[in-house]
């Protein structure tokens, strides 16, 4: 096969600014091609060039940054940094209450967010984010063909041929780094004439105006929210009731920050908060009439509007992807995927970044992953770019090997700092494997669904739980002869897992391995 | 393998053809279709596990699905069967594994959120009840 002249790893001396000027990985021939440079892509870029594995990266956008070069609309992010947390910054137990830098290996590159933010919000800014992401790709090196964008996909004699603004890139593996970030709007007569939560104008602009949200999820109550100095009155309507994550105790509803036109419903402030189908939107000379059916038998209502705005969402721009066979599931469109986050349908195709939410893993009690996040699908990369070196490259790094008397207090540490445990509850373990010949090898962070529904020797997989009644506890999986036995462990007030008590239940679980 | 994505109409126009939502009129269908997840399997991807808790219920719109306890196969299920009640109504780990079959594609509804959702459309639990009835006819014959 005929290979591009810059194909093979990332370069580990090179600059983000610079690699905008070489334009590296001209069209040709790969190992591996990523598509996208958001912070999916670039994470994963990141994992890939530290094992050694050779791929290029190619990206529609003109610089690093993805979504954060453009959104959230009100410019500052939902996932916190905080500066001074309980444990030193630049650790990698700091990750935990620091969800938007992403995970190098070296420390000098840990914990980038925190350095550029000003002490105004420990929300960062979405210009820190930005600034973020871009100082990651510099200083570790990661390039990417900027302003490259993939137009269209087949497959031929096992290998994918992407087509781009740069010419054809050809590889056995890809990944696709590409975010969901695509306007979607539902099938509503009418709902041509409203505008998209991506087509908000200036909050100025909405001065003294009657505003209609369709929708009552996150996006729909920030829009509400910024719109709360401006709007003379806002409905927010869609038929599903609202959820609010402190009351689902989960990233699951609309988050804190954005609670606030809720409060002014509650208390008749002004806004009005509607269980509603939405029947059509007309146009009328002084703006818009919206026709609704209350899903609660309230029969039908009708609302005049200056504007309307669809926060229905988002999907992946998925191009052809489904035409070649990509099985996608629900209104977002999201492909559906393999614990090791490889399309169901299509083998050697991988996703990374947000699209990582179809791996859906165990879903506990109905929570969620953490993978539409930052600070959840950073290590979905991690695992990711391990998965592609072992499969594809035969790199295979050598686990850790652990003394027995070790295994307690290594658990227990883990249970109570790990970041990746933290952040992907239910959905990311360490795993230990008692190995007869290599002893008790640390297997790292590997996806949970993949140990509970795996064979292999005898081991156990610890992973940090939720239960509807927002308790977190540990969570032990043993197995022993292929046999799995799930333990789940006491919480604790200051979420300690450090403590006798948990030692002793987990000696007792680990019994038939240990 | 083909399966696109599906919006809540289009759901809504799944589920109105399934026994279990038989009785539940267009304007609440495209309400219910608002509230389940959905999701789709791999071939011989485990649904629901023995002996794992936190499970949800699920109504299968298409493919299949084997019962397996211990290892060994009880049975098929597929569309327009539901399953993960008992273990959500009793509070217990599912006392069997499902292991998706061909092309499963299942409307969920979690757990925690099952006792609402069915008080909420009692038309629909009434259907349940029925299908429970009959599954209890059909293990106390077999027992006779």
């Amino acid at each position: 096969m005929a290979h591009a002249p810059e194909r093979g790893a990332q370069a580990t001396d090179g600059h983000a600014l610079a690699g905008l000027a070489e334009q590296p990985f001209p069209a040709g021939d790969y190992p591996l091609v990523v598509v996208g440079s958001g912070p999916g892509g670039i994470q994963l870029s990141y994992s890939l060039t530290r094992l050694g594995v050779p791929h290029a990266v190619i990206s529609a956008d003109s610089a690093p940054g993805g979504m954060f070069r453009r959104w959230p609309f009100f410019q500052r992010l939902l996932s916190w940094t905080k500066p001074h947390a309980p444990v030193e910054r630049g650790t990698r137990f700091y990750e935990r209450y620091d969800w938007n830098s992403l995970v190098p290996d070296e420390d000098q590159h840990r914990a980038i967010q925190p350095r550029l933010m000003d002490g105004t919000s420990y929300f960062p800014a979405r210009s820190e984010m930005e600034q973020n992401l871009a100082t990651f790709a510099r200083d570790t090196g990661i390039r990417a063909r900027y302003d490259c964008k993939w137009t269209a996909t087949a497959r031929d004699q096992g290998r994918f041929i992407l087509q781009t603004t740069s010419g054809e890139y050809r590889a056995p593996v890809v990944v696709f780094a590409i975010g969901i970030a695509q306007p979607w709007k539902p099938d509503i007569p009418g709902i041509a004439d409203a505008a998209h939560y991506a087509d908000t104008r200036s909050p100025e602009t909405y001065a003294g105006k009657r505003i209609f949200i369709i929708g009552k999820e996150v996006s729909a109550f920030e829009l509400a929210n910024g719109l709360l100095p401006w709007a003379k009155q806002i409905v927010l309507a869609s038929p599903r009731p609202i959820q609010l994550s402190v009351v689902t105790k989960s990233l699951v509803g609309v988050r804190a920050r954005y609670v606030q036109p809720y409060e002014d419903h509650v208390l008749g402030g002004g806004v009005t908060v509607l269980n509603a189908s939405i029947d059509e939107i007309a146009r009328t000379p002084g703006g818009y009439r919206v026709r609704t059916t209350r899903s609660d038998g309230g029969g039908t209502m009708s609302f005049e509007a200056d504007d309307v705005i669809a926060t229905t969402g988002f999907t992946p721009p998925l191009g052809d992807l489904e035409k070649l066979g990509v099985v996608t599931s629900g209104r977002e469109r999201i492909p559906s995927q393999t614990p090791f986050f490889e399309s169901i349908s299509v083998p050697d195709m991988y996703f990374a970044g947000t699209m990582t939410r179809g791996a859906q893993g165990l879903k506990k009690h109905g929570l969620p992953s953490s993978s539409g996040a930052v600070h959840g699908h950073r290590y979905n990369a991690r695992i990711l770019a391990r998965h592609i070196a072992q499969k594809y490259f035969g790199i295979d790094p050598a686990r850790p090997q652990l003394k027995r008397d070790d295994v307690l207090g290594y658990l227990l540490s883990e249970l109570t700092h790990a970041p990746e445990l933290w952040h992907q509850k239910s959905y990311l373990a360490r795993s230990l494997l008692f190995d007869a010949k290599r002893g008790i090898v640390d297997d790292g962070i590997v996806p949970l669904q993949l140990f509970v529904d795996g064979a292999g020797p005898d081991g156990v997989a610890v992973a940090v739980e939720a239960n509807p009644a927002g308790e977190i506890y540990p969570a032990i999986y043993v197995r022993k002869d292929n046999a799995l036995s799930e333990h789940l462990l006491p919480s604790n007030p200051l979420l300690d897992f450090e403590t006798a008590e948990h030692k002793a239940e987990l000696s007792s679980a680990l019994a038939p391995v240990l | 393998m083909c399966g696109m994505a599906t919006t809540p109409s289009d759901l809504a126009d799944q589920l109105s053809g399934l026994a279990l939502f038989a009785d539940v009129g267009a304007a609440e269908l495209a309400s219910v279709a608002h509230m389940l997840d959905e999701r789709r399997f791999g071939d011989g991807e485990r649904v629901i596990r023995q002996g794992v808790t936190g499970s949800a219920f699920y109504v299968i719109l298409a493919g299949e699905a084997t019962i397996r306890v211990d290892g060994k196969d009880f049975g098929k299920l597929g569309r327009g069967d539901f399953f993960g009640e008992i273990s959500v109504l009793l509070g217990e780990p599912p006392v069997a594994d499902i292991v998706a079959g061909r092309e499963l594609h299942c409307a969920i509804i979690p757990g925690p959120a099952l006792e609402s959702f069915m008080l909420g459309h009692p038309k629909v639990m009434w259907r349940m009840l029925q299908s429970e009835a009959r599954k209890l006819r059909t293990a106390t014959r077999w027992r006779g």
